[in-house]
Parts: C-alpha cells; structure tokens; sequence
C-alpha cells in the first residue's frame, strides 16, 4: 500500500468529475445498489441517505488516507472498517437528535452504510494510495454522484408511485399513481431502466460511427465488495467485471477441490 | 410454537431479503450465474447469519448493560469480519470437504449487508434468544431461495437477445423485478396461516 502506484497524481477537477459522471457509484460501478433500491421510495429519503454516505465518504477517506502509511497492509480492512463504522455512527447519532424524521424513515440502512461497498471501496482501491486532499475530493465526488443516482431514482418513483415530489403533489388529480413504483419490484425495473438509459447515451458515440453490432457485449460490473474482498480485482475502465470475478471464484472452487483430493 | 413457524416463514417469503428487503443485493446479483455457486454462497450466507446472531444478540444485553448501546454498529461488523474469518480458518482445518464447497464464499461474506442487517434487526425487532435464532435461519433460507430461484432465471436469460444498452446488468435487474413481483403475492399468507 505504497503510494507509488499512481504513477501520475490526478487533478483534483478530474478527481471531482469522475464520480459524478463516468464512474458513477449506482448507474456505472454498480455499488452500493442495496440502499439505491431499498430507500428510494421519496425522493426526501434519496437524498438523505447520499447526503449521509457522502459525509461518510468524505470523513472516512481523509482518515484512511492520513493513516496510510502508518496501517500494515495486513490488517487494513478491518481497520478501514473500524474508521468507517466509527463515522457512520456519527451520522446515526447526528441524524438521531437533528432529522428523527429520516432517522425512523431509514430505519436500518442508516447503520448499513458501514457494509456499503462505496465506502470500502473507496478506502481501499483511492484513500489508501493519494493523499488525505484528494481522498476527500474523491469521496465528494463519489458522494454526490451516488447521492445524485438516489435523487432521480426516488423522484422517478416518488412521482409515478405516490404522484408527489418531495411530499408535494405534481400529477393532476384523476391520474393514479402507479403504486408498483413503490414495492420493491418497481425498484428492480426502475434501475433497471435507469442503468439501460445509461448505457444508452454511453454507446451513442459507437452507434453514430456504426461501431456497434449485436456481436458486442457491455462489460457487466458488479459490486460484491469485490474490490475489498479479492484485494482489488483486476478493474476494467474503474469498474470490476463480473465475468473476472465469477471465474476468479470458480477458479477458487477448483482450486479447493483439487487441494481436497490431493489430501485424501 | 406458533410464533416461531410466523416468524420463521415470514423472513422466507414475506419479508425475504433480497426480493423484498434488498439486503444482499450484490452477492445476489454477483454470484447467481450458475446453480452450484447460487447454492453455495446461500448456504454459507445461511451458517454465517446463524452463528452471527447468535453470538451478536447476548452482546447487545452486553452492550445495554454497560450503557454503551451506541457502539452497536462497530461492534457488531467488527463480530462479524473476525467470526467470518475465524470461521473459513476451522472449516480448512477440521472440514476440508465442506470447505471446498462453502469456504471460497466465506471471505465475501464479511461485507454482505444482509449478515449485520439481520443482527441489527433481531435486535430491533425486540426478538428473544430463540425468536432472534430462528429469524437468522429464516433471513439465511429466504436468501438461499431467491439465489436458486434467480440462478434459474439468469441461466434462461442467457439465451436471451435484449436490445443492446439493456444487455447485462440492467436486464438481469428487469428479470429480478419480475421475481420480486412474485413474491408480493406471498405479503399476508403468514399472517393468514398463523393468525399473528
């Protein structure tokens, strides 16, 4: 965990920009998609909850990153973990006694921000390799580009579902919400769709010069903490590829297997 | 008796947690590719949740006893990170055939929402020892069903031939809509069968 892995350090506008954009936590890196689907249900929820994991991101980022050198790379997860939970009960105690309303709308995904692999994933594969500048303005940007995906996720739903936006009414009387938006498949297809549209204006530049045929396929991300768990996985444009990861586990199976006959 | 089976059933169907919940989501939609894997990383996610609460839920007496409730969060991922870890540890020693099965899932389990989401909703949810013991079982074999279920549908899935930005992720998460939607026909069953 040296810092000479970046060979180039990036600036901190490009740093900002990437999060909200081209590496988007939910729409694009796929991460953290348990709290994109679960409190996107009004759009006063979406934003509390990107507002709460950015301060996390942001706090626990600048730690991580002031702490690197002095963390053996040994034991750095259940250390970034012990950092990360220790802000992300600072949020549930803020929030607590300044938005109970929120508090109790959250419910349990509050204090599942510690096993967001956002967090996690940030600590390890920027905060533990720039400096604590940079680490916060990664986290910033990580932060409200996660916190934008939520907005828009729970406005699409808040509106259809409820007719409402922020508590207020915006479809005209005599037209029924779709109440499905609200349930937990209307989440699904939501992101669904809002991943599909991303993917969408991303292949527009392919499309126009003729590039793209049925032959190709988008390279499929997942979160998984992957990024944690396998040590940093081999990364495709700043996303993990699913295919690598599942090959990696079965090749991990075989591997086990093999071991296991060799014993007997 | 009664209050057990309610429970038991209703973590399964009616409050499944990924489907319903959506905790878990990520190994859910990760490892769901193929059936042998889907089995695996449920049953593992099943042993960890039982182990996980029943050690998670005497701490929090520990806890409230001490005035300390507010260390809940940290001490419960930190339980859970070392309990993972200690875990795959004694499966490779004492169990290595089932540590060929289940062991490769343990290490992604540390980080999987729904092992810390159980532990904090028993707690919550003001369940006794037992209650709080058969809620993990429940939680754990909801998860198992809906990665069997959804392993079924992905694996139909790659026949499929969606329009282009819908390939990959966003149509395995349309399909996930649609199994959610069966499992809403199951909200009231429980409470039906076992009157609570």
């Amino acid at each position: 965990m040296t810092s000479s892995s970046s060979s180039i350090e990036p600036s901190v506008a490009s740093t900002l920009s990437r999060g909200l954009l081209a590496e988007n936590p939910a729409l694009r890196q796929m991460l953290g998609l348990c709290p994109t689907l679960a409190v996107t249900t009004a759009v006063s929820n979406g934003i509390g909850m990107g507002l709460a994991t950015t301060f996390v991101l942001v706090c626990s980022g600048t730690v991580v990153s002031l702490l690197r050198k002095v963390i053996p790379s040994s034991v750095r997860i259940p250390a970034f973990i012990t950092i990360i939970a220790s802000f992300v009960t600072l949020v549930m105690m803020l929030t607590k006694a300044y938005l109970p309303a929120l508090d109790e709308a959250l419910g349990i995904y509050l204090p599942l921000i510690v096993v967001n692999c956002i967090v996690l994933g940030r600590a390890e594969m920027f905060a533990s390799q720039h400096g604590p500048l940079l680490s916060a303005v990664d986290g910033l940007g990580m932060g409200l580009g996660f916190t934008i995906s939520l907005t828009l996720m729970s406005a699409i739903r808040e509106v259809l579902g409820n007719g409402s936006f922020l508590g207020m009414r915006v479809l005209p009387l005599g037209v029924e919400p779709i109440g499905i938006m609200l349930m937990p498949a209307g989440g699904f297809a939501v992101l669904g769709v809002l991943i599909a549209a991303s993917l969408w204006i991303e292949q527009y530049p392919d499309r126009r010069d003729g590039l793209l045929n049925d032959a190709t396929m988008p390279a499929e991300s997942l979160c998984a903490a992957c990024p944690v768990q396998c040590g940093g996985v081999e990364l495709v444009n700043g996303s993990c590829a699913t295919e690598g990861y599942v090959s990696k586990l079965e090749e991990a199976v075989i591997a086990a297997q093999a071991e296991l006959k060799e014993r007997d | 008796m009664a209050q057990y089976a309610s429970i038991l059933f209703s973590m399964i169907l009616v409050n499944n947690f990924v489907l319903v919940k959506f905790l878990g989501i990520c190994p859910f939609l990760g490892v769901s590719k193929r059936f042998d894997s889907a089995v695996g990383m449920g049953c593992a996610v099943t042993l960890v949740m039982l182990l996980a609460v029943s050690i998670t839920w005497p701490l929090q007496r520990l806890l409230e006893a001490w005035g300390i409730e507010y260390l809940q969060t940290i001490v419960f991922i930190l339980v859970i990170a070392t309990l993972v870890q200690l875990l795959e540890m004694a499966l490779k020693r004492f169990v290595p055939s089932l540590h060929a099965s289940l062991g490769v899932f343990l290490p992604l389990i540390t980080t999987n929402c729904s092992v810390l989401g159980v532990a904090i909703l028993a707690v919550d949810e003001g369940y006794t020892y037992p209650e709080a013991l058969v809620a993990a079982l429940g939680a754990g074999l909801g998860f198992l069903l809906a990665m069997v279920l959804f392993s079924g549908v992905r694996s139909s899935l790659e026949e499929a031939e969606p329009p282009q930005a819908f390939r990959g992720m966003p149509i395995t998460l349309i399909a996930a809509a649609i199994v959610a939607m069966s499992f809403m026909g199951f909200s009231g069953v429980v409470d039906h069968l076992f009157g609570a």
